[in-house]
């Protein structure tokens, strides 16, 4: 199947850009100013940097980049945890690759691991069941973290835990909700965004009806993109397309993949295993109401966070300041004096910086405000 | 984070425990097929589909049907571009 390579076709980015630059113009006129795009996903902001198309695009259009990197708003207070639990003895403590380099009050899981802590790398949380039966004499802790689009690998594999009958498994889950936080950040009123550019593999497990919200009651449009450069600007055409028009409707520019209804087999799994609705801290973005879930009663055995031997909450500020003003965008991350000087991807100071698809690794690694 | 990469399934290795072989751009590496082979029921018919793999787990087949018709859209935008 050729099908990346067709979705990277010059002739059809050059159509878009075309269509995208007339349409986009008279819009921006008429507002005074650019068009403000919020691309939720951070892997669309990786896309946008890697594929060039900041510099293809007009100036007519701005992107706000979107809170959709889990690794970057995940909570000091839950690397901590991972941390204090990585320490114990006894615990051999998995997860993927970025959240390991997230720095908390007491370091990251990779100085841990360098202290001499049990630290692995997974790609799946489904290997930690494998690398529990392989340790049958440790405690086997996975950190799991992620959005929608993360959270039924995590439940499935929290149930398949359960009806193996593992009892030296156990998750520690920070997984988040896209929905709750998108519509805290419609309802701040200090953000002005004109449309949303929706995130594709969110959208593959959540499907796209559940947006309907956005358009009906916030009068935003909001269009799902796939991750190629033409999948990302046939989006971005239609969302112009529609503030051009003075329409807002939730559209699905990513339907090779992503359902109305999502995979209900995902959100069953999701169901089962999390109850929704807990109040969760995001890094600089503060408390999102109901955007975090918790391990469902009958499973509260697998829920990593009964291991944790209470200790009292340290409420310090670590967060330098200006993370927070990056990811909700009032300043851009090479504005910040941190960046590139104290703050790189070898020793991040703040998450952003951490997960390959933050916005300051974006622009450590693409410079875009040197191009524009 | 919520990164996806397109997999042709190849063959299952054990239905129940929904595990499948696939080929990801030329590595054969076993996925999970658990998320999707529940709906259908028969796995089998996963055979030579292409889907989507995040964190090891096939969550979406990739509907060639509906990737031809955006592009055959955009065929016609670029004409009308090039006209």
């Amino acid at each position: 199947m050729s099908l990346p390579h067709d979705f990277r076709d010059a002739g059809k980015v050059k159509a878009l850009l075309a269509a995208i630059t007339a349409a986009a113009g008279p819009v921006a006129a008429r507002l005074g100013r650019p068009l403000q795009i919020m691309e939720v996903c951070g892997g669309h902001t990786h896309a946008i940097f890697r594929f060039g198309l900041n510099q293809l695009l007009p100036s007519s259009i701005e992107f706000i980049h979107g809170p959709g990197c889990p690794v970057c708003v995940l909570p000091v207070a839950a690397v901590d945890q991972a941390v204090s639990l990585a320490r114990q003895p006894n615990v051999m403590l998995a997860s993927f690759g970025d959240p390991l380099r997230v720095p908390g009050t007491r370091g990251s899981l990779l100085q841990a691991k360098a202290d001499g802590a049990e630290v692995r790398v997974l790609y799946s949380p489904f290997d930690a069941l494998a690398l529990a039966r392989a340790n049958p004499h440790r405690q086997v802790v996975f950190f799991a973290i992620g959005f929608d689009t993360t959270m039924p690998g995590t439940a499935y594999s929290l149930l398949t835990a359960e009806r193996a009958g593992l009892t030296n498994l156990s998750f520690l889950c920070h997984h988040i909700r896209l929905m709750p936080t998108l519509t805290a950040l419609l309802a701040a009123d200090d953000i002005r965004l004109d449309g949303f550019v929706g995130p594709g593999h969110v959208s593959m497990v959540i499907g796209s009806r559940v947006y309907a919200p956005i358009a009906d009651q916030y009068r935003k449009p909001l269009v799902i993109a796939g991750f190629e450069p033409v999948d990302f600007l046939q989006a971005l055409y239609q969302l112009v397309l529609q503030l051009s028009e003075g329409r807002c409707a939730i559209e699905n520019a990513y339907a090779r993949v992503v359902a109305p209804d999502g995979n209900p087999s995902a959100l069953k799994v999701i169901d089962e295993a999390f109850e929704p609705g807990v109040d969760s801290h995001w890094r600089g973005l503060g408390l999102v109401p109901g955007s975090g879930v918790r391990v469902r009663e009958p499973y509260r055995h697998l829920d990593a966070a009964e291991l944790l031997i209470s200790t009292p909450q340290i409420k310090t500020a670590t967060e330098p300041a200006y993370c927070n003003a990056v990811l909700t965008g009032r300043i851009k991350p090479h504005q910040c004096p941190l960046f590139r000087r104290h703050c790189t991807p070898e020793h991040p100071v703040g998450a952003l910086m951490v997960s390959s698809e933050g916005a300051c690794a974006a622009y450590y690694q693409y410079r875009p405000e040197e191009l524009r | 984070m919520c990164l996806g990469i397109p997999a042709k399934v190849i063959a299952i290795v054990d239905a129940d425990a929904g595990l499948a072989l696939a080929d990801t751009a030329g590595v054969r590496r076993q996925i999970n097929i658990g998320l999707l082979a529940a709906e259908g029921g028969d796995s089998s018919a996963l055979v030579g589909l292409w889907v989507l793999l995040h964190v090891g787990f096939a969550m979406a087949v990739i509907d060639r049907q509906e990737a031809d018709r955006t592009l055959a859209l955009l065929a016609q935008m670029e004409e009308g571009d090039e006209s």
